[in-house]
C-alpha cells in the first residue's frame, strides 16, 4: 500500500463515512466561526449574538436527530469513524442529541437571564459551543487521544466560563481554582494515558482490550510482575482525570467553590452537560477496557466460551459461586485456569468505581447539610448525584463479567435515563436560582423564605424539582434511581450489594437538606426587607418548561425509558 | 370511556380527587368559599362513587360474600420496567376504601375552621386522598409503592404549614421515618422482583392474579371453571400481548439449564409464587436466612413504622399533636391502617415461611405496642397526645391479630395427633381487620372531639379541663360515646375487634393473651380518667371559659355519622363482616394449607435426617410443641377455650 492509496482511503473514510456522522459538531463549529466573525463584519454585528447562537444550536439539534427519527436508536450500527478515533453508536447518538438539546435550552436560558448581553454574547456562546464540541468528542471517544482531547476541549472553555462575569472577585477566584485543578488533573491523566498506551502498545480502545487479553493478566498477577502494578497505576491516573470531570471524591474540591463563584447559568452548564459527558466517557473507558466484542478476531476463545455459557443461563446460582471463586483466586494468587483474562481488569474497575461512587454520594449528601448558599448546596448535591450516576457503570462492568450483557446494557440505560431526567431537574433549579438572583440579588437560602407568598408558581416548581432530586415518586427523579438500584441488585456481588444499600440509605439522607430549602420557601415566614420577586412571562414559562417534564415523566417515563434502552442496546452487540 | 368498565370506574375513584386538585390550581385567589365547596363536592362525589359499588349503580359492583378479587383490571403503565396499572378490590381493601372516602368528607368538614392558604390546603388534601385510595386498590407492587409515596409530600406540608408550634419538627420527623420505611420497602420489592418467576404459576393462579381475564360466574362446577380458565389462558398465550409473548418464549424453553425467569411486580402473582412449594423466595440470601426472611423483615419494619409499632412509633405523637384536627383525623383514621393493610396484603401472603418463623416476634411487637401505648397514654397531660398514644395501643391489637399463627388443634382424644384448623387464626385476622375499621372511626372521632375543644379554649391540658358536660351537653354526649367506642365497650365498635383478637391469641400463646386482655383494663383506665378530667367535674376553670359555646351544625354533621357508625358496627358487626370475612378467610385458609404442606415437608426432612433430629427440632418455632410434656399442656390449652 503506497502513500497515495493510503491518503485516498483516508479521504474517502473522512468525507463519506465520518463527516456525515459528525454533523452536529460541524454545525457548532460553523456557528462559532460566524459568532467570531460577527465582531468583524458590520453587517453581521447587527444581528444579536443570541439569535446566531440559537439558530446554530437548533440546527445542531436537528443534525443530531438520528436519520430514521427519534425511535431508531436501537437500529444504529456501531461504527468507527475517523479511522477509529471516534465511535458512532446508539450511545453516541443519544448523548449528542442530549447535548444539543441542552445547548438549545441553555441558549434560551442565557438570553432570559441576560448573562449573554450584546457585548459579551459572542465570547460567551463561542465558549459554550466549544465546550459542547469537546463533550461530543468525549461521548464518542474510542481512543486515548480523543479521550484526552475531548476532556481538554470541554474543560478549557469551562475555566473561562466560570470567570465570565467580569469584575467579580469570587468569579475570578473560581475560574483560577478550576483552571489550576483542571491543569493538575489533566497532567496526571496524560501521564496515565501514556503509561497505558506504552504498556499495551496501542491507544485504540478495542485494540487495547485485545492486548489486555493477550497480556494474560492472571498469570502475571500470579507471578507478581511489576508491570501489573504499573498498569493499575496507569488506570488510577486515568481515573483521576475522569474523577475530576465527574467531581468525584477525592477530586471534588473545585466543585463547590466554582459553583459558588461562577454564575448560576454556568453552574447549570457544568452540572448537567459536563457531568453527562464525563459519565458517557466513563462508560466508554470502563466498558471499552472490560468488554471484548465477540465479533473481533482476537484470540480469547476461552473467555468467550465462558461468557456464552454464562449468558445462556444467567440465573444459575452456580455462577455466583464461580464468580466468588475467581476473586478468591486472585487474593490467594493461585493461578486458576478458569479465570478469564479480563476478570482482574473488571474487578479492578468495579471495585474502584464502586467505592468511589459510595464515598462520593455519601460525602456529597453529608456536606450539603451545612450549606447556606443555594448554589453551594446544589454543588454538593451534584457531587452526590454524580456518585449515584457512577454506580450503574460499576454494575454494568460487573454484569459484563458475568456474561449478562442484556442486563449490563440496562444498567447503562439507567445511567442515560438518569442524565436525561437530571437535565430537567438541575437546569430548572439553576434557572430558578439565576432568575431569583436577578430579581432579589441574593443566592442565600434564607432569602428564599416565604417565597410561596411572593411567587407561588416558582416556589411550587422549585419544590417539585427539589423533591424530584430526592427521588420521591411519582416525580421523574425516582425512576432513574430505581433503575440504578435494580442494576446494582442484578449484579449481585457483595460489594455492589453494599453499594445498593448505601445508595438507598443516601436517598433518605439527602431528603433533609432538600427539604430544608422547600421548608424555607413554603413554610417559613417572609423575612422583613426582602425584595419583591418579579419574573417575566418568558422566565416563568422557562421554569415551567423545566418543571412540567419532571412531573409528566414521573407519571409516564415509558418513552424516554424505551429510547435509552434502545440506545444502550447497541453497546454489547 | 364508559363508567361500567372497572378500569374507568375505579380509576376515576382514585384520580377524581387529583383531578379536582388540578382544577383548583386554576381557581383565582380570594375565592375561598368556592374553593372549599368545590373540594367538599369532590370528596362527596368520590364517596358516592365508592357507595355506588354497593349497589351496582353503573355495572361495576362489589358483591358481598365473594372472596376473590373483584373489578380487577390491568393496563400497561411502564412496560419497559414491567410495571402495570393493576387495581382491584376485595374484602380486605374495599372496607378500607369506603372508610377513606367517608373520613375524607368528615375531615374536610372539620377543616372548615382553617383560614390560612385555603387553596393550597385543598389541593394538598385532595392529592392526599388520591394517594390513600390508590394504595388500597393497587395490586401492582410498584404502583402500590408509588402511591404510598404520593401521600408523603402532601402530608408533610399539611402538617408543616397548618400545624401547631412545633410543626416543622413534627413534619420532618414524620417524613424521615416514613421515607426510611419506604426505602426499606423498596429494597424488599427489588429482592422479591428479581427472584420472582411468573412461569411457576398454573393457569388458575395466573387467572386469579389478573394476568388474563376470566369472568367470575356464580353457578359453576369446578370442571367448567377449569375449562374456561384453560381456554382463556390459551387465548392469552396466543395473543400479541408483550407479556404473553415473553411468557411463551420462556416456557417454550425445555432445557432447564437455559431456562430464564419472568419477573413480575404483580402482588397477587407474588403471593402465589411465595406460597408455591418450590418458591424461589426460599433461596438463601445472607447470613443463612432466605430471601423471603429478609424481605419480610424489611417490609415489616416499613409497615410497622406506619402502623406504628413500638419502638418505631415516636413520630406519631409528635405528628398528631402538631397536625391540625382534620389531618389528625386522616392520619389516625386512614394512614395508620396502611401499615396493617400492607402487613396483611403483602408481608404474610408473599413471605409465608418468614411469617411463620417470625410469628412470635410479630405478636410480641403487637403486645408491646399495646402495653407501651396504654401506659404512655396514662401518663399524658396533653389531651391530643393521650389520644395519639391510645392509637399506638389500639393498633397494637391489629398487629397482634395479624400475627397470630394459631393453627394448632391438638386432638383431645388421641394424644399426639394434630389437626390443622385455621378457625381461630381466621378469627384473629378478622378481628384485626375489624379493629382497623373500628379504630378508623373511633380514633378519628376522638381527635375530632379534642379538636372541637381546642378550637374553643386553645389549650389541650387535661388538668385544666373539667365540667365540659355542663357547658356543652350535646357535644359531651357524642364525645363520651366515641370515647367508649375507643375503650372497647360491648355494643360499640371497638369491642368486636379486640375480643376477636384476644380470643384468637389464646390459642397461640396464653401469656400474650393474658397480657393483651389485661391491656383492656389500662385502656379503660386512661379513657375513663380522661373523661372524668375533661367532661365531668363541677365547672370549667381553665382559660377561655367564655368560648365554650354549643356545637355548631358543621360539627354536628361530623359527630353524628361517626357516632352512628360506632354504634352500628358494635351492634351489628355482620354489616362489615359480610363484605370482609370471605376474603380474609380465604387468604388465611390458603396460608393454613401452605403451613400444612410446609410442616409435612419439614417432617419428612426431619425423618430423613435421622440423628440430626434434635437440632432440627430446636429450630422449630416455639409455638409448635416438640416434647411430650409441652404437647400435653398444649392439648389442655387447646381444649380450654372450647369449653
Amino acid at each position: 500500500m503506497n502513500l497515495h492509496t493510503l491518503i485516498d482511503s483516508l479521504i474517502s473514510d473522512t468525507l463519506q463515512k465520518s463527516l456525515p456522522l459528525f454533523g452536529p459538531e460541524l454545525v457548532l463549529c460553523a456557528t462559532i466561526v460566524v459568532l467570531l466573525l460577527a465582531r468583524v463584519l458590520p453587517l453581521l454585528d447587527r444581528i444579536p449574538p443570541v439569535v446566531i447562537a440559537f439558530v446554530g444550536a437548533v440546527a445542531a439539534l436537528i443534525a443530531a436527530v438520528p436519520q430514521e427519527g427519534l425511535a431508531s436508536f436501537g437500529g444504529i450500527q456501531s461504527q468507527e469513524i475517523f479511522t477509529g478515533m471516534l465511535v458512532y453508536d446508539g450511545l453516541t447518538a443519544y448523548f449528542k442529541l442530549f447535548l444539543m438539546a441542552f445547548a438549545v435550552l441553555f441558549v434560551i436560558l442565557s438570553h432570559l437571564t441576560g448573562i449573554a448581553d450584546r457585548d459579551d454574547g459572542q465570547d460567551y456562546f463561542s465558549l459554550v459551543f466549544g465546550a459542547t464540541i469537546g463533550m461530543c468528542i468525549m461521548v464518542s471517544s474510542n481512543h486515548l487521544l480523543t479521550m484526552f482531547l475531548g476532556v481538554e476541549m470541554a474543560s478549557v472553555p469551562s475555566y473561562v466560563l466560570a470567570g465570565i462575569v467580569k469584575g467579580r472577585r469570587r468569579s475570578s477566584e473560581a475560574a483560577l481554582k478550576y483552571a489550576v485543578y483542571g491543569a493538575g488533573a489533566a497532567g496526571v491523566m496524560l501521564y496515565g494515558t501514556s503509561l497505558l498506551a506504552g504498556l499495551l502498545g496501542s491507544a485504540h480502545f478495542p485494540t487495547m482490550v485485545g492486548r489486555l487479553v493477550e497480556f494474560d493478566l492472571p498469570t502475571r498477577i500470579a507471578d507478581r510482575e511489576l508491570t501489573v502494578m504499573v498498569l493499575a497505576l496507569a488506570g488510577l491516573m486515568v481515573g483521576v482525570g475522569l474523577a475530576f470531570k465527574l467531581s468525584a471524591v477525592p477530586f471534588h474540591f473545585w466543585c463547590p467553590d466554582v459553583f459558588e463563584g461562577a454564575s448560576a447559568e454556568v453552574g447549570g452548564f457544568l452540572s448537567v452537560a459536563s457531568k453527562a459527558a464525563a459519565l458517557a466517557l466513563l462508560v466508554r473507558v470502563a466498558i471499552g477496557m472490560t468488554y471484548e466484542h465477540p465479533t473481533s478476531d482476537k484470540l480469547g476463545s476461552p473467555p468467550r466460551d465462558v461468557a456464552a455459557i454464562q449468558q445462556s443461563h444467567p440465573e444459575l446460582p452456580v455462577q455466583f459461586v464461580a464468580q466468588q471463586r475467581s476473586t478468591d483466586d486472585e487474593s490467594t494468587s493461585d493461578p486458576a485456569a478458569e479465570e478469564g483474562p479480563l476478570d482482574p481488569v473488571r474487578s479492578f474497575v468495579v471495585t474502584l468505581i464502586g467505592i468511589v461512587s459510595i464515598v462520593t454520594c455519601t460525602f456529597g449528601n453529608l456536606a450539603a447539610y451545612g450549606q447556606r448558599n443555594i448554589k453551594r448546596m446544589l454543588a454538593y448535591s451534584t457531587i452526590a448525584h454524580a456518585g449515584f450516576m457512577m454506580m450503574p457503570v460499576a454494575a454494568a462492568v460487573a454484569l459484563v463479567g458475568m456474561g449478562k450483557t442484556a442486563a449490563a446494557s440496562e444498567a447503562i440505560a439507567a445511567l442515560m435515563l438518569y442524565a436525561t431526567i437530571y437535565l430537567f431537574m438541575n437546569l430548572g433549579a439553576f434557572a430558578i436560582i439565576a432568575f431569583m438572583r436577578n430579581s432579589m440579588q441574593s443566592e442565600e437560602i434564607k432569602d428564599y423564605s416565604g417565597l410561596i407568598g411572593r411567587s407561588p408558581l416558582i416556589a411550587v416548581a422549585f419544590t417539585v424539582i427539589l423533591f424530584s432530586l430526592v427521588g420521591l415518586p411519582p416525580l421523574a427523579g425516582f425512576w432513574p434511581k430505581l433503575r440504578v438500584l435494580q442494576a446494582l441488585f442484578e449484579a449481585n456481588s457483595p460489594l455492589l450489594m453494599f453499594v445498593m444499600v448505601a445508595a438507598a440509605a443516601n436517598t433518605a439522607l439527602s431528603l433533609v437538606y432538600y427539604l430544608r430549602v422547600a421548608k424555607t420557601m413554603c413554610i417559613d415566614r417572609e423575612a422583613d426587607g426582602t425584595r419583591p420577586v418579579a419574573l417575566g412571562f418568558l422566565q416563568t414559562a422557562f421554569v415551567l418548561a423545566m418543571a412540567l417534564p419532571v412531573v409528566l415523566y414521573g407519571l409516564d417515563p415509558e418513552r424516554i425509558a424505551r429510547w435509552t434502552q434502545q440506545a444502550a442496546s447497541g453497546l454489547f452487540q | 370511556m364508559n363508567l361500567s368498565d372497572p378500569i374507568v370506574y375505579l380509576s376515576l375513584m382514585v384520580f377524581l380527587p387529583a383531578l379536582g386538585a388540578l382544577a383548583l390550581a386554576f381557581f383565582p385567589r380570594g375565592n375561598e368559599e368556592a374553593i372549599r365547596y368545590t373540594t367538599l363536592a369532590v370528596t362527596i362525589l368520590t364517596f358516592m362513587l365508592s357507595l355506588g359499588l354497593f349497589f351496582d349503580a353503573r355495572g361495576v359492583e362489589f358483591k358481598s360474600g365473594v372472596a376473590e378479587m373483584q373489578d380487577m383490571f390491568s393496563a400497561p403503565w411502564i412496560p419497559s420496567f414491567g410495571i402495570q396499572f393493576l387495581m382491584g378490590l376485595d374484602g380486605i381493601s374495599f372496607p378500607l376504601v369506603v372508610l377513606t372516602t367517608f373520613l375524607s368528607i368528615l375531615a374536610f368538614i372539620a377543616s372548615w375552621s382553617i383560614t390560612k392558604h385555603i387553596k393550597a390546603f385543598c389541593i394538598l388534601y385532595l392529592l392526599l386522598e388520591t394517594g390513600m385510595i390508590g394504595v388500597f386498590m393497587a395490586l401492582d407492587f410498584f404502583l402500590f409503592y408509588v402511591l404510598w409515596e404520593v401521600m408523603l409530600l402532601p402530608m408533610y406540608f399539611l402538617i408543616g404549614v397548618w400545624g401547631g408550634p412545633r410543626k416543622e419538627y413534627a413534619a420532618i420527623k414524620f417524613f424521615l421515618y416514613t421515607l426510611v420505611g419506604s426505602v426499606l420497602m423498596l429494597i424488599a420489592i427489588l429482592m422479591l422482583y428479581f427472584n420472582s418467576d411468573l412461569t411457576l404459576l398454573n393457569d388458575e393462579q395466573l387467572a386469579r392474579a389478573g394476568v388474563f381475564k376470566v369472568e367470575a360466574r356464580a353457578q359453576e362446577t369446578v370442571a367448567e371453571r377449569e375449562a374456561r380458565v384453560k381456554a382463556a389462558a390459551q387465548e392469552w398465550r396466543d395473543s400479541e400481548d408483550a407479556l404473553a409473548m415473553r411468557f411463551k418464549e420462556i416456557t417454550a424453553e425445555t432445557d432447564p439449564a437455559k431456562k430464564r425467569q419472568l419477573h413480575t411486580f404483580n402482588i397477587l402473582a407474588l403471593q402465589h409464587i411465595g406460597q408455591h412449594e418450590d418458591s424461589p423466595f426460599n433461596r438463601e440470601a445472607w447470613l443463612g436466612k432466605s430471601i423471603q426472611w429478609w424481605a419480610f423483615v424489611l417490609l415489616f419494619i416499613g409497615f410497622a413504622i406506619k402502623v406504628p409499632s413500638v419502638p418505631l412509633h415516636t413520630w406519631l405523637p409528635d405528628a398528631h399533636v402538631e397536625a391540625p384536627t382534620p389531618i389528625s383525623m386522616i392520619l389516625a383514621g386512614v394512614l395508620l391502617k396502611m401499615g396493617g393493610y400492607g402487613i396483611l396484603r403483602i408481608c404474610y401472603p408473599i413471605c409465608p415461611a418468614a411469617g411463620y418463623d417470625l410469628a412470635y416476634i410479630v405478636c410480641l411487637v403487637g403486645v408491646v405496642s399495646m402495653v407501651w401505648g396504654a401506659f404512655a397514654a396514662l401518663a399524658q397531660n396533653d389531651f391530643k397526645r393521650m389520644v395519639a398514644y391510645s392509637s399506638v395501643s389500639h393498633m397494637g391489637y391489629v398487629v397482634l391479630g395479624l400475627g397470630v399463627w394459631s393453627l394448632g388443634m391438638w386432638s383431645a382424644t388421641t394424644p399426639g395427633s394434630f389437626t390443622y384448623n385455621a378457625d381461630y387464626w381466621k378469627m384473629g385476622v378478622n378481628g384485626a381487620m375489624f379493629q382497623m375499621i373500628a379504630h378508623g372511626i373511633s380514633s378519628a372521632g376522638m381527635f375530632f372531639c379534642v379538636g372541637v375543644l381546642y378550637d374553643r379554649v386553645h389549650h389541650r391540658n387535661l388538668n385544666e379541663f373539667g365540667g365540659i358536660m355542663a357547658r356543652m351537653p350535646v357535644y359531651s354526649g357524642f364525645a363520651i360515646v366515641i370515647f367508649f367506642a375507643g375503650l372497647g365497650l360491648p355494643g360499640l365498635c371497638g369491642f368486636i375487634g379486640e375480643v376477636f383478637v384476644v380470643l384468637s391469641v389464646w390459642k397461640y400463646s396464653q401469656l400474650l393473651a393474658v397480657i393483651s386482655a389485661a391491656v383492656v383494663i389500662l385502656t379503660a383506665a386512661y379513657i375513663l380518667w380522661a373523661i372524668q378530667r375533661v367532661y365531668l367535674g363541677a365547672e370549667y376553670k381553665g382559660p377561655h371559659g367564655e368560648a365554650l359555646t354549643p356545637m355548631l351544625p358543621r360539627e354536628f354533621a361530623i359527630a353524628v355519622p361517626l357516632t352512628v357508625f360506632a354504634i352500628i358496627l358494635g351492634v351489628y358487626p355482620q354489616a362489615l363482616l359480610n363484605y370482609m370475612q370471605p376474603s380474609v378467610d380465604q387468604q388465611v385458609q390458603q396460608l393454613a394449607d401452605w403451613t400444612e404442606r410446609f410442616d409435612a415437608s419439614r417432617e419428612a426432612l426431619k425423618k430423613s435426617l435421622g440423628e440430626e433430629e434434635e437440632q432440627v427440632a430446636l429450630a422449630v418455632p416455639a409455638s409448635l410443641p416438640t416434647t411430650p410434656a409441652a404437647l400435653k399442656t398444649s392439648i389442655e390449652s387447646s381444649a380450654r377455650p372450647a369449653q
